[in-house]
């Protein structure tokens, strides 16, 4: 038998053996988290570099330009701006009283389960079939691309995600907290806006910003639906000028004035993106 | 006086509470789900006393004190059969809005629960429910509240900061303030010093004592020192049954029941 000075020893084979499982598993974990940064790196370091010669204050006040002249892409983050505006408008309001439902109402019957499932579809469903969706019913009996159908289509992918923070962030608030308001004789709206969302706020709004930097970049649900234009305009009853669609249309032409464009709308979004995931991050954190 | 009644063999009671009932428990059962947690419970609470509910863990004292308001109405799968008469209404079948019900009887939970705003604005929400008062009044009662609950000398100069901010003692004080702020009849308390140390447990027991002038106060409690020291009346439950009820005294220096004793000499539980 070995006594406690042995066991506590490095020669102890059980504890050396859990040393070194220790340290295998670190190392592939170490090298994981690498290989998923490595490429993150990369691709934020080729947008950078390329369109770092794009980012200049012309792009935010010239239009698209034809083929062989300057320009910028004034237009283009207009409209990206208003149809991100108003599809998060439409789609925040349905998300967060749907979402409301599902944690607070829906916890009698078939209803809400059927919901959150049918709406985790949605959640992943891919942005063209959305696309799809909205030029098959709006799109075609309109008779032509609008800046309101791009907002809906937006709109659309807003719902989902932001249904299922809300839900998700309504469920972490304790119910404690909900039972020491209904003990108050707080009838349920009341202690629906008033305690639970105020616990779970940065939380929501959290989800809702994360909502607008899933839509800042798709691309598919507006080439079926706000098209694209090459001019100035804000009404949303026309085709409407935005970003990912310019992008797409430039990097696949063979012009070099276009390419650089591109590249610079294409880093704009990321910083936007990365922007409001940091925000997001800390407005959460801060909680 | 309706005299009290239970329909096990055993006769569970002591001497006949003094104090008119406030609260009448008649053949109440409980269900979560298939599970029967209360067994034909027979109780008078008596008006303006504190009264405490003893028993181990998962007898059903919190159960019972949870039905006084309809609190397990929140939860689908939990129901009640029986009466809760209070004034001659059963609180169970009430056509009035459970709402009023919950406005005249109270509630302090385990764990503080202050909600997430100022520490005025906790003792107000609760208020503006069912007054609309100027604001005036309005920093009257929150400080009467404040006061009464022993908490206002500590955070009369912080009343714009939240809640969460106190100490856990504080925040288990805001709560009972909430609580009184809206003048209800009944005062439960579901084991609030469970979570507190020894010190902010003293004041909170000193304020129950305070409390018993102008409320009804029932309280479940884990710790039988803290219902001998606090309580004019003891239940014991067991399994979902009320064992035996009497006077405090009664029923930890002569309990009835050889059941009782064994509890609370600790021979059991």
């Amino acid at each position: 038998m070995s006594d406690a000075r042995t066991l506590a020893s490095n020669a102890n084979p059980v504890y050396r053996r859990r040393r070194r499982m220790n340290a295998i598993m670190m190392t592939v974990s170490t090298l994981a988290l690498g290989f998923g940064l490595f490429w993150l790196a990369w691709i934020l370091g080729v947008l950078l570099w390329e369109g770092a010669g794009a980012l200049r204050l012309s792009l935010f006040t010239q239009m698209t330009p034809p083929p062989g002249s300057d320009g910028g892409l004034a237009n283009a983050i207009f409209g990206s701006v208003l149809m991100a505006g108003v599809g998060t408008l439409i789609g925040t309001p349905v998300g967060i009283l749907a979402g409301t439902y599902l944690a607070e109402y829906g916890q009698r019957g078939w209803l809400a389960p059927a919901t959150r499932f049918i709406n985790d579809v949605l959640l992943s469903a891919p942005s063209i079939v959305i696309g799809l969706f909205v030029y098959a019913v709006y799109v075609s009996r309109v008779g032509h691309f609008s800046g309101w159908a791009g907002a809906i289509a937006l709109a659309i992918i807003v719902v989902p995600v932001v249904v299922r923070t809300t839900d998700d962030m309504l469920k972490l608030v304790p119910n404690s907290l909900r039972e020491a308001a209904v003990a108050l004789g707080c009838p349920s709206w009341k202690m629906i806006t008033m305690v639970c969302y105020r616990a779970a706020r940065s939380g929501i709004i959290t989800g809702v910003l994360l909502a607008v930097a899933r839509i800042a970049g798709e691309t598919a649900p507006l080439l079926f639906t706000a098209l694209n234009n090459q001019f100035w305009s804000s009404d949303m009853n026309k085709p409407l000028a935005n970003l990912p669609v310019v992008i797409f249309q430039f990097a696949m032409s063979p012009y070099e004035d276009w390419h650089r464009l591109a590249w610079g709308g294409a880093a704009l979004i990321t910083l936007l993106v990365l922007g409001i995931n940091i925000a997001a991050r800390s407005l959460f954190s801060r909680k | 006086m309706v005299s009290i009644a239970v329909d096990n063999d055993h006769s569970a009671f002591a001497a006949q509470p003094t104090a008119p009932p406030k609260l009448r428990v008649r053949d109440l059962n409980f269900y979560y789900g298939g599970f029967r947690a209360l067994k034909n419970v027979n109780l008078e609470i008596p008006e303006k006393r504190v009264t405490a509910f003893i028993g181990p863990s998962g007898c059903g004292k919190s159960t019972l004190l949870r039905t006084f308001n309809r609190m397990f109405e929140l939860y689908p799968e939990q129901r009640a059969e029986g009466e809760i008469l209070m004034g001659g209404e059963d609180i169970l079948t009430s056509r009035q809005d459970v709402s009023l019900i919950r406005a005249r009887i109270g509630m302090v939970f385990q764990k503080p629960t202050p909600f997430p705003m100022s520490i005025y604005d906790n003792i107000a929400f609760g208020v503006r429910l069912f007054e609309d008062l100027p604001r005036a009044r309005m920093d009257e009662r929150v400080e009467w509240a404040l006061t009464k609950a022993a908490l206002w000398k500590e955070v009369k100069d912080i009343l714009h900061q939240s809640g969460n901010g106190l100490s856990g003692g504080q925040q288990q004080r805001l709560c009972i303030a909430r609580g009184i702020a809206v003048k209800p009849e009944v005062l439960l308390l579901d084991e609030p010093c469970s979570a507190l140390d020894p010190i902010s447990t003293a004041k909170i027991e000193e304020l129950i004592t305070e409390l018993k002038h102008d409320y009804t106060v029932v309280i479940v409690t884990h710790n039988m020192q803290q219902a001998a020291r606090v309580s004019d009346y003891t239940a014991y439950m067991y399994l979902g049954e009320l064992v035996e009820f009497g006077e405090t005294d009664q029923l930890f220096l002569k309990p009835r029941q050889q059941a009782t004793e064994d509890y609370i000499t600790g021979r059991f539980g």
